[in-house]
Formats: C-alpha cells, sequence, structure tokens
C-alpha cells in the first residue's frame, strides 16, 4: 500500500516534470481544446447562461483566442477559479491562459512569473453601498464593515485606502463574488468593494438595483487582462496579439457583420494584413493566415464584445469611458498589424 | 560434570540475508527504508529542480514584509503594516482560540448526548439518536455554511437597532444580537492595582485559583472528619463564603465597571464583540464533533459491566449518583483515547474556518499571505508544520491525562 502510493506520487511528478517542457500552442493544438481559467460566475464578465453555455466579456476573448488557434471557438473548456485558486492552475500548467479580470501589477507579472498579454478593461476599484446608509462618498465610511473577496489586489487597496484616510473599518474576507453578493444583501456588510465593472455587474443581478448606489471614489488603477506563464512566448504572443486583432478591428471598423466581405480583399493594407489576405503574419505567429479573422467571427471585435456583454444597453450598464478606442479619447491602443 | 561446547558458528554467507529467518526480516527492513528514502529524494529532488527551472526558489525572507491587508479578529495588536509574520501568527491565535472553544462545548455536547441516548425514556433516547445521526452524517463543511447563513438571514443588521422606530432592540440593553455577530458588555478595572489590564486580569485569576485550593483544602477536611467521625460537616456555605468574598472584595477595590456595547456610527462599539464567524465555525464544530464523542461515551458506558450498575443500585444509589460516581470514572478509561483524535479532528476541521470568512491560519497564512507574496510552498510547509505540531502537542496533553485515569495495574 504504502510503495503504491509513492509509486502513484513520483509518477505524477515525473509527468508534471515532463508536462512543464513543450509548448502550450502546441498543446493546446494536440488537445483540440483551450482550457481557459475564469470566474466562478460574475455575470457579464464570465458567467454561465440559462443553457450552461458560458457567456461574457472575458468568455469571448478564450473563445477568440480558441477560434484563432483551433478554428473552433467552442473549444474552450472554462475552469471557474476564485481569486485564490487563480495563479495556481495557472501555474501548475491546470489552464493554458488566465481571463478572470485579474489586475496586472508589478508583483505578479515579475515576482509570480506570469505574463500579462495587454489589457482588456480598463478599471478601478469601488464601493457600493445600500442607498438608505445615506453615505455619498467613501470617506465617511469610518468604522463601516467592508465585505471583500480575499486574495485580490482590493485587499490591499482598502487597506491603503482607509489608512491613508485616517479612518477604521472592519474587513470581512469572502472567497467568491456570490457569496460576497449574500453577505451584503443580508446586511452582515455594510458596503462591497471590488473593481467598479463588477459591481456595476453583481448589482444589475439584485432585485431591486435601485436601492444601492456606488460610490463616486475610484480608489486604484485596475488594468484588468489576461495572462499566460511567463517564458512560453510563442504562446504569449498568440494571446496578446488575439487580443490586439480584437481592437485594431474595432480601430479599422472590421465587424463580424463585414469580416466576410472584407476578407476578400480590399484598399486598406492594415486591414488585409490583420485578416491575412496581405503578408505573412500568421505564419510568423504559427497560426493559419486567416487567424484573426476567425478570432473577430468568434464574437465580434472589442466594441462588438463590450457591447453584448456590459455595454450600456445591457444590464450592466456599464459606458466605454477608459475602455473607448484612443481615437475616442480612450485608453485603447493597439499596437499596428505590420 | 558435563562439558559443554559452543556449537560450532556457522560462517556468515551472503544468502543468509534472504534465506536465515534470522536476518531476513531485518533484510527487507533495510531495502524497504533505502527505497523509501530515494522516493523522498527523488521527489524533494523533483520538487527543488523544478522550482528552479521555474524560476523560483524557496525562501521566507517574505514573513518579515509588510502584510498590506487587514483581518477582522485579532488576539493580539496587528493592521496592515504588521509583517506576514505577524499575521501568521493572528491566525494561529485564532485557530486556538476556536479549537479549544469548540473542544469544550463538543465534549459537553457529546457527554450530555452519549448519556441521553442511554436513557430508559423512550422519546428522550431516541432524540438523542436523531441528533447523532443527522449531525455526523453530514459534512461539517456544510453545517458551518448552514449555520452562517441562517445567523446572517435570521439575526437583524445592526441598522435594524437605529432610531426612534427601531425593529430590533438589545437584550437587558447590554447585550446585542446582531448578524455580525454578538456584543456583550465587557468588564473594566476603573482603579486597577497594575498599569497594564493584563496583570490586574492576571490578579483575578491568582484570586480564583487560590479559592478553588482553599474549598479544595475544606472538602479534603471535610473527608477525613466524616472518616473520624462518620458525620460530614455542612460544607457549602463556607466554600461559598471562600468564593465570593476574595473575588467580590477584589472587583470592589479594582472597581469594577462593564463597558456597554452601543451602536456608534455603523457598528455597535463598546464591548465585547463575538464574530458571527467566530460562533459558526465554534457552534458548527461543536454539535458536529459532539456527535461523534456522543457515540464514544454510549460506547464507553456500554463497555462496563451491567453488574455494576446493578450493584450501586443495591447500595441505595439513585441513578443520577450511579452515572457520576461508578459508571462514568471507569467509562472515561474506554472513552479518552477515541476522545483524543476528536480533538484532533476538531483542531483540523477549524481549517474550514475560511468558507465563513474567520481568519485562522489557513485564511491568513495560508490564503492572504499565499496569494499576496505567491509562496505556495513556503506558505503550506509552515501549514502543514503547525498543524502537526499542534496535534502532536494536544495528543501529547491527552496521553498524560489518559495515563492518569487508565487503570493502574501494581
Amino acid at each position: 500500500m504504502k510503495k503504491s502510493v509513492i509509486l502513484g506520487a513520483a509518477t505524477i511528478a515525473g509527468l508534471a516534470a515532463g508536462a512543464a517542457a513543450a509548448g502550450t500552442i502546441d498543446d493546446v493544438k494536440a488537445r483540440g481544446k483551450l482550457n481557459c481559467g475564469v470566474t466562478t460566475g460574475l455575470v457579464g464578465f464570465a458567467a454561465p447562461d440559462a443553457n450552461g453555455e458560458w457567456q461574457g466579456f472575458d468568455v469571448s476573448l478564450c473563445r477568440a483566442v480558441a477560434a484563432a488557434v483551433l478554428g473552433d471557438a467552442n473549444a474552450v473548456e472554462f475552469v471557474p477559479t476564485t481569486g485564490k485558486t487563480r495563479f495556481t492552475a495557472l501555474a501548475s500548467g491546470e489552464i493554458d491562459m488566465l481571463a478572470r479580470n485579474t489586475t496586472w501589477t508589478f508583483s505578479r507579472d515579475v515576482d509570480l512569473k506570469f505574463e500579462f498579454t495587454g489589457v482588456n478593461y480598463y478599471d478601478g476599484q469601488g464601493f457600493m453601498v445600500p442607498k438608505a446608509l445615506g453615505v455619498s462618498s467613501a470617506k465617511e465610511l469610518d468604522g463601516a464593515t467592508v465585505c471583500i473577496q480575499t486574495g485580490t489586489t482590493t485587499e490591499l487597496n482598502l487597506a491603503d485606502f482607509f489608512r491613508s484616510n485616517n479612518i477604521s473599518y472592519e474587513p470581512v474576507p469572502i472567497e467568491t463574488n456570490a457569496e460576497a453578493q449574500q453577505q451584503y444583501l443580508a446586511g452582515s456588510c455594510d458596503v462591497y468593494t471590488t473593481d467598479a465593472s463588477g459591481l456595476a455587474a453583481t448589482r444589475a443581478t439584485f432585485e431591486a438595483p435601485d436601492e444601492h448606489v456606488l460610490l463616486p471614489e475610484i480608489i486604484s488603477k485596475e488594468p484588468l487582462g489576461p495572462l499566460v506563464r511567463h517564458g512560453d512566448h510563442e504562446w504569449g504572443d498568440v494571446v496578446r496579439w488575439t487580443l490586439n486583432a480584437l481592437v485594431s478591428a474595432e480601430e479599422l471598423g472590421v465587424t463580424s457583420a463585414n469580416i466576410d466581405e472584407l476578407s476578400g480583399g480590399t484598399d486598406n493594407p492594415e486591414i488585409n494584413r490583420l485578416l491575412g489576405t496581405e503578408g505573412t503574419l500568421g505564419e510568423m505567429l504559427g497560426l493559419d493566415a486567416d487567424w484573426a479573422a476567425k478570432a473577430i467571427k468568434a464574437g465580434g471585435n472589442y466594441g462588438e464584445v463590450f457591447a453584448k456583454n456590459i455595454g450600456e444597453e445591457t444590464p450592466i450598464g456599464l459606458a466605454r469611458g477608459l475602455n473607448a478606442q484612443w481615437t475616442e479619447g480612450g485608453l485603447l491602443y493597439s499596437p499596428p498589424f505590420r | 560434570m558435563s562439558t559443554m561446547t559452543d556449537p560450532p558458528k556457522a560462517d556468515f554467507r551472503l544468502s543468509m540475508l534472504i534465506n536465515d529467518t534470522r536476518y531476513r526480516s531485518l533484510t527487507f527492513q533495510v531495502i524497504a527504508a533505502i527505497v523509501i528514502a530515494l522516493s523522498i529524494w527523488y521527489l524533494g529532488n523533483n520538487l527543488i529542480q523544478n522550482l528552479r527551472a521555474a524560476g523560483l526558489n524557496i525562501s521566507y525572507s517574505f514573513l518579515g514584509d509588510s502584510s498590506g491587508y487587514d483581518i477582522n479578529q485579532r488576539l493580539i495588536e496587528y493592521d496592515s503594516q504588521s509583517s506576514h509574520g505577524r499575521a501568521a501568527v493572528v491566525g494561529i491565535l485564532n485557530t486556538l482560540l476556536v479549537a479549544f472553544l469548540a473542544c469544550i462545548t463538543a465534549t459537553v455536547f457529546g457527554v450530555i448526548a452519549g448519556v441521553l441516548r442511554l436513557s430508559n425514556n423512550w422519546l428522550v433516547s431516541k432524540l438523542m439518536a436523531v441528533y447523532v445521526e443527522i449531525f455526523r452524517n453530514i459534512p461539517v463543511l456544510i453545517w458551518i455554511i448552514i449555520i452562517f447563513t441562517i445567523m446572517t438571514a435570521v439575526l437583524p443588521a445592526p441598522r435594524a437597532f437605529r432610531g426612534d422606530a427601531a425593529t430590533s432592540s438589545m437584550l437587558f440593553d447590554a447585550f446585542a444580537f446582531t448578524n455580525r455577530g454578538v456584543y456583550i458588555p465587557r468588564p473594566e478595572f476603573a482603579n486597577g492595582l497594575f498599569g497594564a489590564t493584563i496583570l490586574n486580569w492576571l490578579l483575578v485569576i491568582v484570586v480564583l485559583i487560590g479559592s478553588w485550593f482553599a474549598s479544595h483544602e475544606i472538602e479534603k477536611r471535610a473527608t477525613l472528619k466524616q472518616e473520624e467521625t462518620g458525620e460530614r460537616p455542612k460544607t457549602f456555605l463556607v466554600k461559598l463564603a471562600v468564593w465570593l468574598v476574595p473575588f467580590a472584595l477584589l472587583m470592589l477595590i479594582m472597581g469594577l465597571t462593564w463597558d456597554i456595547p452601543a451602536l456608534k456610527g455603523f457598528n455597535f462599539s463598546g464591548g465585547i464583540k463575538v464574530g458571527g464567524p467566530l460562533i459558526a465555525l465554534w457552534f458548527a464544530l461543536s454539535i458536529y464533533t459532539g456527535a461523534f464523542i456522543a457515540e464514544n461515551v454510549r460506547a464507553g458506558i456500554q463497555a462496563i459491566n451491567k453488574g455494576q450498575t446493578e450493584a450501586a443500585a443495591a447500595l441505595g444509589l439513585r441513578p443520577g449518583r450511579i452515572m457520576n460516581l461508578v459508571v462514568l470514572p471507569q467509562a472515561l478509561r474506554v472513552i479518552i483515547p477515541p476522545l483524543i483524535s476528536q480533538y484532533l479532528n476538531i483542531t483540523k476541521n477549524s481549517s474550514l474556518a475560511i468558507a465563513v470568512g474567520y481568519a485562522d491560519i489557513t485564511a491568513t497564512l495560508g490564503g492572504i499571505t499565499l496569494n499576496q507574496t505567491g509562496r505556495a510552498i513556503e506558505c503550506v510547509l509552515l501549514l502543514m508544520l503547525f498543524y502537526l505540531t499542534a496535534s502532536l502537542l494536544i495528543s501529547m496533553a491527552m496521553n498524560i491525562y489518559n495515563a492518569s485515569v487508565k487503570l493502574k495495574e501494581r
């Protein structure tokens, strides 16, 4: 018995050592499926719909990458991760990429050995309180009980914010967004704090969203983006440029409606290079020539994905704000496809 | 006279390691030990090499860095500027607190339920059977979450206590039951004999221990007297005085006042807050493990020969005294060894605390610190070391106790 356990452990250790060596892009192609880490459920960003299909802003990115690499937007295995388990899941190779509104920070990038491949949502940490509390600024929250998702940057920002304003609070650490919502609605915490987009998404699922307000203070910069393991640059490039392709497509006016027509060839060389009718960009990435076209067809360009999942027409109702194209006063700025 | 010669010594041959029963078992043990040592070396080496290949080294220097996060329940001074190491200590103390409280209440629940399960009253024994079967057959994590959810849903939020048309009010104007926890008055000394609060409390404890010794002495003398004269002097009032008078005097001198919780801002402030997560975890661990202990107690009692009970009854003892004086002291010998593992279970199960946001060692060191620093292996090794040490210490303490109550063969 003892011996068999040890042999089993040795086998697993040997397999793990072997798996780390091969390139992720080859693994994904061989497997025929992309393992993509997402949240355990945040409506608008990543949550299963009534049919059990994962839907959302982060989910669309996973599907775009799957379409670019495998040619099939549905060849994705979604792995729900919590704030605590996400990095272990990525580092251990359980998932190929993490698209889970994760903040790009120095220590995660450098110390934890991950590679952020861009920013798909520029966010900031906000506070939500019940209207009945009569609070109009986060600085009035002295002595409040605050629900936070544990293992996130928001936990550290919160401590910094209250300390620098010299006011006190009591943290209630929570594992998932769903639990936080339950605690907040039961009144066991006065305030719920997380990224402003997450607050809007959570509020949209309340029975009476009007009874809750988001306070005006945004206390941090939270550039959210997809990330991959450090050191596998080919795979990092694929994820980075798939995101860039979605952003560029919006800038160049390529949408899921006109992409078939544009794929026939246009007068704009940049569109041609993007869609693979000119140049060899796909080959350089180790993908088909029309990889970007497939990624865009999966769910539309960045603007379409945004509008469909979290935009002003949806219950979540987020304005583009910082996430508009640079040409429209936002921060979205894709490097050129050349 | 007989001559004895030593039997001729057989030359040692290598094949004897396998064929000779004297050496065979040793041979196999040595081989097994080598295989195990090699496997451990291989796994450890594999870990270190893979970590090095990934550019990560084992380092505990992060324990000295400032943690940057806050903890809601802390028994020692701690804020977000304190180190990760101190956060771990806060977590350790919280783990030990809930484990200690739960061990006591689980034992109380277990003994009561175990004894009542053997009651002759059909209703009582069946009720206890239902308690045991329901609670030990549902995972403790579910109980923790159920109790916590019920607490947060049923108890009022602090804002229900506010205003003239408050929907909730405090019990005796001193206790507040909210869905964030229970607030109780805190005793304070207006003119303590020492500057530090902890020294004052130490003094109180010393006085109480003194009272205990005194009342013990009184009891012993009464027994002596009873053995001499056959008459037991009445000791109740004297004992009561020994307990109460010094205590009351001390309280009077030190000026005991109560800090009563009051609604201030968002929350109650003042008094002692027993947080909701602590209550939920404590209660869930107690009733869950209590069900197991009840079975241990029942087994222990049933292990005692029925003749003991009948003999005691024949002497004219009433059922309650039979249980306390005859059956339970003997049953303890059977009950204590499995009780040790229940105490270990409580300590280990307390690591489920994060489910309700209780900041135990798994939540601080193994949760937030692990996440913020990314030092997974280091944190998990520390966690293992802590739980191993705690379990071994509990086990040792209980074994010493077991040795003191077990049958002594002379």
